[in-house]
């Protein structure tokens, strides 16, 4: 209050050439640069949280027979990962670039509504404390998979309600920050910034904003469901009451399905920029792929009952949402076709950020392939709730959002901190990572076709060898992580500014490599006038970050 | 592959049919690809599996053969120049229908197989499959005869945290049960799945049947296998604990046997009503002990137990030993998966039996308790009066518990 | 901030405010309430005290918020870019309200539509009844094991009709205010925001009589198997609306009588209108769906 007030007092221009000092500056902040910041620091360590829940995982699965822990907390580490992974890891790791990018790359001063966007962050870290504490309390902590389903998760015991809750924290976190994104973008591009000169990581943004603010309410209300039938006696998911259990799986998914598009489309627009730049040619079908985002983003609603193919649903519903998730390839393969179509005969270098992009089109694409054959509803009978499913969707997530992720920060770490990291060490951590996932995963393709079921904690004895492969491949995978961290504590604290140039990638085209690296506190308070190129024109304000 | 599976099998089983107890020959299951199977449906779904792989395959291989030679032929050091072209409608518009047509020529078939299996109709059995907190009850509509199947003692004893015991000691670690499901060879069996808790899911990997059972619902399915056999499934939706340890097995038999299989099965409770058989031979009694160590013998046992019926061991009383002695293995296969074989149970799901009410109250209450079953307990009537006598009795005079003796005749008079 | 000089309303530069608490008070304040409700809800060791404190200091710290916010507003911090950002913002949010309220609605269509059906006999999944033998298909259900026992349901013509006749005069009155401030008629706008704050809190009032007479003479409870479930989720979602809307529509009316919002300029009053108009659509969706059909 006593700031608001502090306004009419005086010009205070003080603050300006620099943020505040100490804890406070990170508590009270309103900067986009700085938010992104700390989105990233805690998808960092959520990320390493998560990651060793997985460790746990694996570790109990490297022979059959139970050696570590009670199948009850197993199955809480299931659940745990799952939840930290994407709810902790990925989004606000994708809210955490957006932050730093967006306002970058359109031209505008900051986030449309910054005071809300600090908000949206800080929610986060009260939200994962409450769904980690869950950890040590009685009853233990959730079981029942990520996927929520009652009745099994209502014998969760006193962490129940805490579950609901973070989820509902999550859901505002998520729903405010997708908010303050579509906003920017629609209302605070700088002249000449027409919307189909966008970069495509701001686009893929704009269409993942709506799916967050469609869908994070719908989870929201299927929970609060949850909420009442186990504490207040209502039966939505009750049969004899008239309810019924299914009914949760269908408002999950349909949160569900598009939230892995949540997941995904941003790094669409990470592969969109850094495969142009270091091909030195410009995006091939830049409309299509704008069109091939929306068009998934609109499919992405109608599909979501193929994880549920197994509970029963009328013919006529299986057939439809058989057909209707095929579709899905069509416009992902546009994306596929045009990354490749950009890099031929391009003049290309592969430095770290162009690697992992690299990666990134391979693998996803392999886990879309195993996503379209789970779309074959007769065979999902088979592939349903087994290691298939599983070695899919990580593909899609780790070599698929996760590189994207890897590769975002090195291309533009540079740019945050003014500091080049040491690409050696950046090609030692992509060829561990890159070999080491598939380690992990491409066994569990063939666990899930002989037989082996999701969320066990142990297993017939014919599948000890590839399920000891993964495991080996996962702790290689995650020591290979502790490169990075080397890499991007250099960045961040070896203080040697300037000494990267602003177009730190001679192929990088775009707003964001007109300013100075690193970056000021405060850019593009003047809005640029924007090009054809989808850069400054000499002389406009652009300059005026400088420095 | 199929066709010398399918020999084996026969052959295997024409022996095992003579000398009766002996195991069925199971064929190797692949450890990179799904099972052929042993239904139309199971071969039709096995090869879409692999109609859909390969397509995939050729489709990576254009693309990423593509996307790696232009890594390999236009980098800077070979390409300086960069083109740049950035777009053309027709390509892009070949590239939009192409995938198209390919996904028409895979739903085509997709959707034929999937009609298929939705098709219930004209069944000439039905059984309906009950899921529970861990394990299946199995029922034959109809034939009012239905029983209780579980992990087998030995995984169930191997599985537990730092058990001591080699998982690869056990045959068919984790995938076998105290009695497997029989069925009669190539009859449309149609199955009713439901659940009594929380939602499991029925599935056996060779009949390429796999249904989520819901509690309050009922989901239907079908089957109709060719070839006599052992065939193994399991839950495939989180169902709590130990979801990962209840298995299913399916036994097949030729349509005969399983006549007399089933006639023998309700003959033994109809029996064995008040007379109970004496306990050297009534060891092995019918649903218990030996088709727990190995379900394949389920076929056999009743044989045995027709032979172990002489009337004249009527109804005597059984001595607190012997009762003991048999009860105690008709717990470890029956009781221990939930109430554990130390009696504690696990609260809050499966209450200890040590000092608890029932188990240590009035033998009447004990009983019905265990006929009708209560909560996630489920009903097992299909026992014999001996099994359940023997298993009360040991119950009550266990862990320190002191109470009555429960005998077959107290049973079969709570039966009335 | 990004307005160096004290800003003018129509200022280029956006404005960025400076530096705040609010937010990160705002959660460990949620976060206290939370704890509360849990403790409430699961081991009870805590007491109320967080609740009551946690819910307490949330409410201060929004009020600060919002009042800082009004003061920036008055001081003409916000230009025109700032307005259009707050329009954009309020009406992405009431989408998600919307989205929100979708899934009780969902809800409402599965169960009359599939699950109650299906358990009663009818329709591709009809097999399921012979789990509930005699129960057969029909709405109001409060299920095959009749949850909460025998109820009636809330005829639509009593309270509710008169519900829907108040809050669809409160959607006129509220449109009259807004053509009064456009006119520069304060007084008169004034006078008809009372009214529709008088009309937000009669339908209030009406909802609890109705709350109550279901509880006592109906026996219809949330316990009422899948049909208290929806009714009382759906009303009572949308009755919290009800009271938010009107808390709101209450300070906009404190704010007009102080001489707050301009003739030209009055988004923090249109915004709220925006939202008094969706609960009053969410009404109507109510009284069709879950009262007449
Ligand atoms: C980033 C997240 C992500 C992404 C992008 C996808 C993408 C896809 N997913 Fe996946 N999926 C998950 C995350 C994701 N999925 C998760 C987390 C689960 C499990 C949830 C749980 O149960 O816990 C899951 C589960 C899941 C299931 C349920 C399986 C089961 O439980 O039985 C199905 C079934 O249809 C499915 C299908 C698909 C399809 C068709 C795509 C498509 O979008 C893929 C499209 C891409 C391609 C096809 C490759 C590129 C295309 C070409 C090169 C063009 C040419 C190709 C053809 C013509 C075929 N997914
Ligand atoms: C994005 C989501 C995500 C990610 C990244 C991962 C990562 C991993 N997952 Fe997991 N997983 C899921 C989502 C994810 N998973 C989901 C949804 C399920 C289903 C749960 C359920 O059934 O309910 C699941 C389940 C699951 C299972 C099945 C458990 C079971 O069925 O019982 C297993 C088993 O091997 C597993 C293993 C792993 C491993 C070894 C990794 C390793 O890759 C982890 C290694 C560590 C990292 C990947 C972190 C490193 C990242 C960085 C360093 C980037 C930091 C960057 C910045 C922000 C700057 N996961
Ligand atoms: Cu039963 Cu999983
Ligand atoms: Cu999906």
């Amino acid at each position: 209050m006593a700031t608001a007030h502090a306004h009419d007092a005086h010009g205070h221009d003080d603050h300006h050439h620099g943020p505040e000092k100490g804890i406070m500056r990170w508590i009270k902040t309103t900067n986009h640069k700085d938010l992104g910041t700390l989105y990233l620091v805690f998808a960092f360590t959520m990320f390493f949280i998560g990651g060793l829940m997985s460790l746990v995982i694996r570790a109990e699965l490297f022979q059959p027979g139970l050696q570590f822990v009670d199948p009850e907390f197993f199955n809480s580490m299931t659940t745990l990962h799952a939840l930290v992974m994407i709810f902790g890891g990925v989004m606000p790791a994708f809210t955490g670039l957006a932050n730093w990018m967006v306002p970058m790359m359109i031209g505008a001063g900051d986030l449309a509504l910054p005071r809300v966007n600090n908000w949206g962050f800080w929610i986060l870290p009260f939200a994962f404390t409450m769904l980690l504490s869950t950890l040590f309390m009685e009853g233990g902590a959730p079981a029942g998979g990520w996927t929520m389903y009652p009745p099994l998760v209502l014998q969760t015991g006193n962490a129940f309600p805490l579950l609901i809750f973070a989820i509902h924290l999550m859901g505002i976190s998520s729903i405010t920050g997708a908010i303050n994104v579509v906003v920017t973008i629609l209302n605070m591009r700088a002249p000449g910034m027409t919307l189909l000169k966008m970069p495509l990581f701001v686009w893929t943004w704009l269409i993942t904003a709506y799916l967050l603010i469609a869908t994070m309410p719908v989870l929201a209300g299927a929970v609060t469901m949850l909420l009442t039938d186990k504490y207040f006696d209502t039966s939505f998911f009750t049969a004899s009451g008239g309810g019924d259990p299914v009914m949760f799986q269908h408002i999950f998914w349909f949160f569900g399905h598009p939230e892995v598009y949540i997941l995904i489309l941003p790094a669409f627009g990470i592969v969109s920029t850094i495969i142009p730049t270091f091909a030195r040619k410009r995006l091939f079908g830049y409309d299509s792929m704008v069109y091939a985002t929306a068009s998934i983003g609109f499919l992405s609603f109608i599909v979501w009952a193929h994880h549920m193919f197994t509970v029963g649903m009328p013919l006529a519903g299986e057939l439809f949402f058989m057909f209707s998730t095929m579709l899905i390839a069509v416009p992902t393969g546009v994306k596929v076709f045009n990354w490749v179509a950009t890099m031929w005969k391009g003049s290309m270098t592969f430095e770290t950020p162009m690697l992992f992009a690299l990666a990134f089109v391979f693998l996803f694409t392999v886990g879309g392939f195993s996503g379209l054959m789970l779309a074959i509803t007769p065979v999902d009978f088979q592939y349903h709730d087994t290691y298939f499913v599983v070695a899919h969707f990580h593909y899609v997530l780790v070599p698929g959002a996760v590189f994207s992720i890897l590769a975002a920060v090195y291309y533009w770490v540079p740019k945050w901190t003014g500091v080049m990291y040491s690409e050696f060490w950046g090609k030692v951590h992509f060829w561990l990572s890159a070999i080491f996932i598939n380690v992990t995963f491409f066994p569990q393709h063939f666990l899930g076709l002989a037989g082996m079921q999701r969320r066990v904690p142990d297993y017939n004895v014919m599948f000890s060898d590839f399920n000891m492969v993964s495991t080996v491949g996962a702790f290689a995978f995650m020591a290979a992580q502790f490169i990075f961290i080397g890499n991007m504590l250099y960045c961040m604290f070896a203080k040697r500014s300037g000494q990267v140039p602003d177009r730190v990638w001679e192929g990088a085209h775009g707003l964001e490599w007109c300013v100075a690296s690193p970056a000021p506190y405060h850019t593009f308070e003047d809005p640029p006038m924007v090009g054809a190129d989808g850069e400054p024109v000499k002389g406009s304000h652009a300059a005026a970050a400088h420095h | 592959m199929f066709k010398s599976g399918s020999m084996a099998r026969a052959a295997a089983f024409a022996a095992a049919a003579l000398m009766s107890g002996a195991a069925w020959a199971e064929a190797a299951r692949s450890q990179y690809n799904l099972p052929t199977g042993v239904t139309e449906i199971s071969r039709e779904v096995y090869w879409l599996h692999n109609f859909v792989l390969i397509i995939m395959c050729v489709i990576a291989v254009l693309v990423f053969g593509a996307m790696f030679y232009s890594i390999i032929a236009h980098r800077r050091s070979k390409h300086p120049k960069p083109a740049d072209f950035h777009e053309s409608t027709t390509v892009e518009i070949i590239w939009t229908i192409i995938p198209f047509f390919v996904l028409i020529g895979l739903a085509i078939p997709a959707a034929g197989t999937l009609i298929k299996m939705e098709d219930t109709r004209d069944a000439e059995l039905t059984v309906k499959v009950t899921g529970f907190q861990w394990g299946w009850k199995y029922e034959y509509v109809g034939e009012d005869y239905e029983f209780v199947s579980m992990l087998a003692a030995d995984s169930n004893k191997a599985r537990q945290l730092d058990s001591g015991v080699d998982p690869k000691s056990v045959p068919n670690y984790l995938w076998e049960v105290t009695n497997p499901l029989v069925l009669p060879v190539g009859k449309k069996v149609r199955f009713l799945i439901t659940a009594q808790d929380v939602i499991h899911a029925w599935w056996v990997f060779d009949l390429a049947v796999k249904k989520d059972a819901i509690p309050g619902y009922i989901n239907e399915a079908w089957t109709k296998i060719d070839e006599p056999g052992t065939f193994r499934g399991v839950c495939a939706e989180l169902c709590g604990r130990d979801h990962g340890f209840m298995p299913i097995v399916v036994q097949a038999l030729p349509e005969t046997e399983f006549k007399t299989w089933l006639a023998q099965k309700k003959g033994v409770d109809v029996a064995s009503l008040g007379k109970a058989p004496p306990v050297a031979e009534s060891v092995p009694v019918a649903t218990t002990t030996d088709a727990a160590a190995s379900p394949t013998d389920a076929a056999a046992a009743p044989v045995q137990v027709a032979a172990a019926t002489p009337a004249a061991a009527a109804a005597k009383a059984l001595s607190k030993d012997e009762l003991m002695a048999s009860g105690k293995k008709v717990y470890e296969t029956q009781c221990a998966a939930c109430h554990q074989a130390t009696g504690l149970g696990l609260p809050p799901n499966f209450p200890s039996l040590v000092g608890s009410k029932v188990a240590t109250g009035p033998a009447a209450a004990h009983i019905t308790h265990t006929l009708n079953g209560k909560g996630l307990m489920p009903p097992f009537k299909s026992l014999s009066d001996l099994d359940i006598a023997g298993a009360l009795t040991y119950q009550r005079n266990s862990w320190g518990n002191k109470a009555s003796v429960v005998q077959p005749t107290d049973v079969a008079a709570a039966r009335k | 901030m990004a307005s160096h000089a004290p800003a003018a309303p129509n200022n280029t530069r956006y404005f960025v405010p400076d530096p705040s608490a609010w937010p990160f008070m705002l959660t460990a304040g949620l976060a206290l309430l939370i704890v509360g409700v849990w403790s409430y809800l699961e081991d009870k060791s805590l007491g109320s005290i967080p609740l009551y404190v946690g819910g307490l200091f949330s409410a201060f710290i929004i009020f600060r918020w919002f009042r800082g916010v009004a003061l920036e507003s008055e001081r003409g911090a916000y230009g025109k870019q700032v307005d259009m950002t707050y329009r954009m913002a309020m009406a992405w949010f009431i989408f998600s309200e919307v989205m929100f309220f979708a899934a009780f609605f969902g809800a409402l269509y599965y169960a009359r539509t599939m699950s109650v059906p299906w358990i009663g006999g009818e329709g591709a999944k009809g097999v399921a009844n012979i789990q509930w033998p005699g129960f057969e298909a029909s709405w109001p259900t409060n299920g095959p094991a009749a949850l909460g026992g025998a109820f009636q349901n809330m005829s639509a013509w009593g309270l509710p009709f008169i519900n829907t006749c108040l809050l669809l005069t409160s959607g006129i009155t509220i449109t009259m205010a807004h053509h009064a401030i456009k006119l520069g008629k304060r007084t008169a706008c004034i006078a008809w925001m009372w009214a529709t704050v008088a009309l937000g809190v009669v339908f209030l009032y009406c909802q609890v009589i109705e709350y109550i007479h279901a509880y006592q003479e109906l026996n219809l409870t949330l316990g009422s198997g899948v049909y208290g479930s929806t009714f009382f989720m759906l009303t009572g979602f949308h009755g919290m609306h009800v009271t938010l809307g009107t808390l709101m529509l209450f300070v906009i009316t404190c704010r007009l009588m102080k001489g707050h919002f301009k003739p030209e300029s009055h988004f923090g009053f249109e915004g709220v209108a925006w939202y008094w108009h969706f609960v009053d659509v969410v009404w109507v969706g109510l009284f069709i769906f879950v009262y007449i059909l």
